[in-house]
């Protein structure tokens, strides 16, 4: 094999253990091209992570709206056709959020794929609806958070203007609430990245599983394994960075 | 006057907290006109506040009727946010859009709800600003604006909608002293064009001067209620002498 040859004369007079070491990465990343395991696993892994934080949070804003809705309102509503569907509608979130939060995502995402979606090939699409519908359950309570820190003078005056309740929502408290909470979200992502680590018991190829199989191909468990630990730990460490970056930026530009 | 000069008309309102024990408006009856600025006085706990937020039903009467240039306000099938349209809110805390400019605050709800051209909005917006000393300040956030410049941005939001009546809830307590001169000044122009105002203040020398009429409450009721002279130079009531004494 050329590749090895040239790669043996590149590290030519090594001690003996690090003659082992690189053995072993070549033996586990170069050799047939085994670090695209890797790489096609980190691209699947973003796609699945992106994908599904965008799903949560459309999912969370509206439940955060139909939680913070009946909250504000019901007592003031009165009986009729619009109490009793956002009766039902809060119920359902409330189901949503306590179903969601107190099962692990794991299960979930099996459920996902071997009963609801049990004739899907699409296993990517799954798990991003899988960790999407999970991600909704958290970016639920953090938006609805965000709405309840605006302070109640926001809402009375844009109702006093004559918005209704939604126009007020939209135009007015969603928007100080998305800033307010936008770290919180950011960091959602970097959650997602991890928890996403699990993809692998629907078949997917994800960056853990690419780590496994590596394992399973060339029986050492240590370099394919660190390697996927790293890989996961500079991407956290990068997103974090930019989390921390943005939130420096809303501070400054606190009006 | 005519019937068709009144604007509001309070007919028994009552406003309960917790089931009954709380009585912050117990059985109100008044009339607001067109012109008149009416200016509502009393002790702090005095309902002041319940009562001039009843009028755009910010605070849902237990009991009542309030009608708003003729229409029920309180009954189920009026449509309320059209009625608020006309019924413009200065509050307390000012409670500009913190992150919009100062324009966007002002042309968010024209825009929205009359439907008025992006650039009608800004327009008028500006005459108005112009009016209220602030016509640079257009591009300005919120937060870069002392509280005076805030409340008077607040009036002027309120008024790009046109309305028919401008509702004050203590437009100036919340401000510096040297900040509640500009903002006063701002009202009394109001005042003189003609505008229909309930303001809720403690600043009786506002009261006095530009009042059409000063209502007195106390503990949920309309205690006294006249021209500015007969509530200020010989108040007959004895709640109201003890008021006046500890504020004038
Ligand atoms: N949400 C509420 N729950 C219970 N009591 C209230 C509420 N809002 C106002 N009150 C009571 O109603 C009374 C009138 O309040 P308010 O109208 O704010 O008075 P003012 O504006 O004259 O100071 C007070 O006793 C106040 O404690
Ligand atoms: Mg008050």
């Amino acid at each position: 094999m050329i590749c090895y040859s040239i790669f043996q004369t590149v590290m030519l007079k090594l001690p003996s253990w690090a003659q082992d070491l690189k053995d072993t990465f070549y033996l586990n990343f170069i050799m047939k091209k085994r670090y695209l395991y890797l790489v096609n696993g980190l691209l699947t892994t973003l796609k699945i992570t992106l994908f599904a934080v965008l799903l949560g949070i459309a999912l969370g804003i509206i439940a955060a709206i139909i939680r913070s809705t009946y909250d504000k309102t019901a007592n003031e509503m009165r009986m009729g056709f619009g109490k009793t569907v956002l009766s039902i509608l809060n119920a359902i979130v409330k189901v949503y959020l306590t179903v969601i939060r107190g099962t692990p995502v794991v299960v979930q995402l099996m459920i996902t794929y071997y009963i609801i979606f049990a004739t899907s090939k699409n296993s990517v699409l799954v798990a991003v609806l899988a960790f999407g519908f999970n991600s909704g359950a958290y970016v639920a309570e953090i938006i609805r958070s965000g709405i309840m820190s605006i302070d109640n003078g926001q809402f009375e005056a844009g109702r006093s203007l004559g918005f209704n309740y939604i126009q007020t929502m939209v135009y007015i408290i969603i928007p100080q609430a998305f800033k307010n909470v936008l770290p919180a979200l950011a960091n959602e992502f970097i959650v997602l990245i991890k928890e996403t680590s699990v993809s692998g018991y629907v078949g997917i190829m994800d960056l853990t599983r690419g780590g496994d199989v590596i394992r399973s191909r060339t029986y050492t468990a240590f370099m394919p394994l660190i390697a996927v630990a790293l890989i996961y730990l500079v991407i956290v460490i990068f997103f974090s960075r930019l989390v921390s970056v943005l939130e420096r930026r809303l501070r400054n530009s606190e009006r | 006057m005519n019937d068709n000069d009144v604007l509001i008309s309070v007919s028994n309102l009552s406003k309960h907290y917790n089931k009954g024990a709380i009585k912050a408006l117990d059985n109100i009856s008044t009339e607001i006109r067109r012109g008149e600025v009416v200016v509502i006085i009393g002790p702090s706990g005095s309902g002041k506040s319940t009562f001039l937020r009843s009028l755009n039903l910010l605070e849902r009467p237990t009991e009542g009727v309030i009608t708003f240039e003729g229409v029920d306000i309180t009954s189920p099938k009026t449509d309320i946010n059209v009625l608020r349209m006309k019924m413009g809110m200065v509050f307390q805390h000012f409670n500009l859009f913190p992150h919009l400019s100062i324009m966007d605050n002002m042309t968010l709800a024209p825009v929205k709800l009359l439907k008025m051209s992006k650039s009608d909005a800004k327009a008028k917006a500006q005459a108005l600003l112009e009016k209220v000393a602030l016509g640079d300040r257009g591009n300005s956030y919120p937060s870069q604006l002392s509280g005076g410049q805030k409340q008077r941005v607040a009036i002027v939001r309120a008024l790009c909608m046109s309305p028919d009546v401008l509702l004050f809830d203590e437009p100036t307590s919340a401000l510096d002293p040297e900040m509640v001169g500009e903002v006063l000044d701002v009202m009394k122009d109001l005042a003189k064009d003609g505008m229909t105002m309930v303001v809720v203040t403690h600043e009786m020398g506002f009261a006095r001067e530009v009042g059409t009429r000063v209502i007195f409450m106390d503990e949920g009721r309309i205690v006294e209620e006249g021209t500015p002279d007969e509530i200020f130079t010989d108040p007959s009531n004895e709640r109201l002498k003890a008021f006046l004494a500890k504020v004038l």
